[in-house]
Formats: structure tokens, sequence, C-alpha cells
């Protein structure tokens, strides 16, 4: 089995599974309990806090443990907008392509009367910094621009994006949810003030994550209840889940550029290979996106029956095709970037992680081809096009 | 559980009927691209009965397995037998489909309904 769909998750680290068990074993204490063995719990749960800290440029007291990527970007973009609201500001700038946490929050609180402008995230998949200056209005509470995109994996320029909402006195909140423990990210070299995370897609544990405030920003609570996270968020900690989720990060940073370079120069040549298939395009820029990363349209194919014949040949990919969504349309974020529909349907994300080798990539090649080859054999759109009676999109 | 059921995977892996007739008798297409679903069946009728009956699709696992059904469900059957085919009995003979997979079948029975309409029409252009 190839595993390539390490954007939808990652196989959880060594480390972080022995972690994990040995505070589920030994600390299962509750950090809120007075007696000793609670108080360790309680270590362990602050000892992770330092470490995510530390490997982001954080100070401890700006982590709130979330459930996830999900929660953090709703406390984050919910806490900003009641900030904004309170100075009459209700304003927000983001992009067509975020994550569905991020857009479905912005929905809501469009009905409950925010404005929000969408800047363009282009062909290429990346949002120019001067359109969002342009986008900033004088009644903006908050930018809103994920670090890199979940489907297509381009990088956006975060550090000027932050400047500029640093410059224009704006919060800032980025989903880096695909970024953390996979490239370099640091808060403040970054100019991020609100940042999201998600431990499984990093090698850590599914149901953990935290929120990056930075110190001043008054965060609102999601969850009613204790004291917990200094009252930000309520329930008793998933101490087993976040003391492995910063095992994994752990693991991961000191050696983040050397694995980044590995993967790359995988992804490299699985863009160079797929390449060679006619009438496909890749999805996004191809230098400023995640190392793990790789996607694609093929003209005249559907996506979800290619991941399907792809798993008969044991690899595990993913698509944008409306078919794999349980929805008629296909991604936003194929949209987004230009793509027509016809061609949208007929994606394919390659997600690939560590432990792939070469012989895997070429074995991925040569798969794909013989998939799409033999899709398009009975595509009545494909027979079209190549008797000229359709013409070619890509 | 998997998505699909096995004869659904099995008719999406092996698609009975896969191809094109040229000199057919009824041909019909239905769906668009915009959707991601489009089929094509071809059908080649002797005195009213379909003596071949050949598709092509675009498409997701289930509008291929349904397409490929299709075709077996109507395949030496009279003209009259096959107007009567429905989505449900293409569903039901592949031991069903995911709910959000119906429009599927539906397509499949648009497809050879409208492929046995243009057969009717030029027979009666004839």
């Amino acid at each position: 089995m190839i595993y390539a769909d390490n954007a939808a998750t990652t196989k959880m680290s060594e480390t972080a599974v022995k972690t994990m068990v040995s505070v589920i074993n030994d600390d299962y204490g509750n950090p809120s309990s007075l007696y000793g063995f609670g108080q360790r719990a309680k270590e362990v749960l602050e000892s992770a806090r330092d470490d995510i800290a530390g490997i982001i440029g954080a100070d401890p007291r700006e982590i709130i443990f979330t459930s996830g990527g999900s929660e953090a970007d709703n406390q984050a973009i919910l806490s900003a907008a009641q900030l904004g609201k309170k100075n009459g500001k209700m304003h927000i700038v983001s992009s067509a392509f975020e994550h569905h946490a991020v857009l479905h929050t912005l929905d809501k609180l469009k009905k409950e009367g925010f404005d929000i402008t969408l800047v363009d995230v282009h062909e290429n998949g990346l949002v120019i910094p001067t359109e969002i200056e342009k986008a900033i209005r004088k009644d903006t509470c908050l930018v809103t621009i994920m670090f890199a995109n979940n489907e297509i994996g381009t990088i956006q320029p975060i550090r000027e994006i932050g400047r500029i909402c640093r410059d224009k006195k704006v919060l800032f909140h980025t989903d880096a949810v695909q970024a953390i423990g996979h490239i370099p990210v640091n808060v403040n070299d970054d100019n991020i003030d609100l940042l999201s995370a998600s431990a499984h897609k990093f090698h850590g544990p599914k149901g953990v994550g935290f929120l990056y405030a930075k110190k001043g920003i008054k965060l609102s609570s999601l969850i009613a209840g204790g004291a917990q996270e200094r009252g930000l968020r309520a329930g008793t900690e998933n101490v087993p889940g976040i003391a492995a989720m910063a095992a994994a990060l752990k693991e991961a940073a000191p050696r983040i550029n050397e694995t980044a370079a590995y993967l790359a120069k995988k992804r490299d040549r699985l863009i160079a290979g797929l390449k060679e298939i006619p009438h496909c395009a890749v999805n996004g820029d191809e230098k400023n996106r995640l190392p793990s990363n790789v996607n694609f349209c093929f003209e005249g194919i559907e996506g979800e029956s290619l991941l399907l014949l792809l798993d008969d040949k044991g690899i595990q990919a993913s698509s944008g095709s409306a078919c794999t969504s349980g929805s008629l349309d296909p991604s936003h974020v194929l949209l987004a970037i230009g793509r027509v529909h016809d061609v949208a349907h007929g994606s394919l994300r390659l997600s690939i992680g560590e432990d792939i080798s070469d012989e895997d990539v070429e074995y991925i090649i040569s798969s794909v081809k013989e998939v799409v080859t033999y899709l398009r054999s009975f595509s009545p759109i494909w027979r079209d096009l190549e008797a000229g009676l359709k013409e070619h999109i890509l | 559980m998997a998505l699909y059921s096995e004869k659904v995977m099995d008719h999406f892996r092996n698609p009975r009927n896969v191809g094109v007739i040229e000199d057919a008798d009824g041909i019909g297409e239905v769906g668009n691209a915009k959707c991601g679903d489009i089929m094509k069946m071809y059908l080649k009728i002797d005195d009213d009965v379909i003596t071949d009956v050949k598709f092509e699709t675009f498409g997701c696992g289930s509008a291929i397995a349904s397409s490929s059904m299709a075709t077996e469900l109507i395949k030496g059957q009279p003209v009259s037998e096959a107007m009567k085919l429905t989505n449900k009995a293409v569903a039901e003979a592949l031991d069903g489909l995911p709910d959000y997979k119906m429009h599927c079948s539906v397509l499949a029975e648009e497809a050879i309904q409208s492929a046995l309409e243009d057969y009717e029409k030029r027979k009666a252009d004839k």
C-alpha cells in the first residue's frame, strides 16, 4: 500500500503513539485535581504547551488546546469578529479557497451582518498581498488567509500579508493546518496574530489541535463550562492527545527542512512524470507549494473512478470531484483557481509522506498513466475531444 | 464497510458491453460534463429485439457500474420490455447504491430511454 493522502490525515509517529499510551496508562489524572497525581497530568499538559510554543516562536500562554483545526478556526474568527463588532468594525477579508471551517464560519458571520471580501487566488492559487492591502477598509476587523492550501498545496505569502495587517492594525489569522510540522512557521517572523493547527496532519493523533492567539487578543470561548485553558476552552483537557501532539511536533521540527527537501524531490519527479499524460494540468503554482503536494486535472475522466482504480492498485489518493464529496459541485478550490467544472471533476491530489521511495514514485506515475488511459478509452467526452467535435480545455 | 456493494465494484472493475456500435440503430446520450456524468448508449436492434448494446461513460464508479448493469438488463430483450427499465431495477440489480449515488441509476435509465427514442424516431422517419 502506498498511502498518498497525507493531507487528509497522517499516520501517527511511533514516538507520538508511545507518548500517548504512556500518558493514558501512567498519567491519567485530571489536570484540574489538586493532589499530586492530578498535578502530574497538569505538568504533562504544560510541558506540551511549552514545547509547542517554543517551536512556533510563541509564549506558552498564547497557546490554547482545541479539538482540532476546525475548532481553532471557529474560535479565532468568531473571537476577532466579536472584538470587531464592539468597535463597529464588521468587515473581514479572506480568500475564496479557504477551508470550509473558515468559509462556513464567515457565512455565519455574514448572516449576522458582517461584510466579507474574498480576494482572488488567481490561476496559480496564490493571494497577492497588495490585493489584501487594497481590500482592507477602515471597518476591517480581521484578515484570514490560510498558510498553505489543503488541496493544491500553494503556500501563501503569509509574512507579507501579516506585515500589511500589522501596518493597518488589523488582526491576522492563518489556518496553518497544512503547514505546521511540514514547513517552518514562526508567529513572530511571519507576523501572525492568530493561528490554527491540527495534530493529525503532522503525525499526531486525531481530535486535537491548538490555537495560537497573540498576547492581548481577547478570545471568546465557544464551549461554556469549567475554567480549563484559562477559561477559554471548557472541558477536561485531552492530555494524552495533547502530549502526543507535542511529541509529534517536537520530532518533526528539528528536521523540517531536511524532510521538506526530500519530499520536494519526490514531488517534482511525480509532477514531471504525470505531466507526460496528454491534456492534463498541474493545479497551483509549482514552486510555492507544499513539498508533499501534487495536484492535477486530467481531461475526459472523472476523479472518483480514478481513485477507485488507484485504490485497486494499492495507491490511496484523493480528488476534488463532486462524486467524492457527495455534492454536485466539484472542489471550491479548483473552481476558485479558474478550473471549469468539466475538468475540475477530473482532479487528483497526491499528498506524499516521508516513507515514499523512488520505486513508489515510479509506480504511482505508471499506475496513474494506465488508469487515465483506460478511463479515457470509454469516455464519451474524450471521444468527442479526440474526434475534434469539442475543443480541448487543457 | 465499503462505499459500494461487491456487485457495483465488479461492474465497475469489469464493465460489460463497453464500446461503440458503429452502425447502431439507436444512440442516446444523457448527462453533462459540468455535473460530472455523461452516458452514451448504442443499440443494435433486429425485429424490435435488442441484439447488441454498448456504452461509453464519463463518470464515477457507480455511473460506470450502472451503465454496465443497464446494458446487461436490456441485452436480448424486446424493445417493449427495455422501455420498462427503471432506475430502481438497475440499482437493485447492483445490490443497491448509496443514496447520493441513486442519480447514476437514473442516468442509466434515461440513457437507455433516449437510445430507444432515437431508434423509434429513426424507424418512423424511414
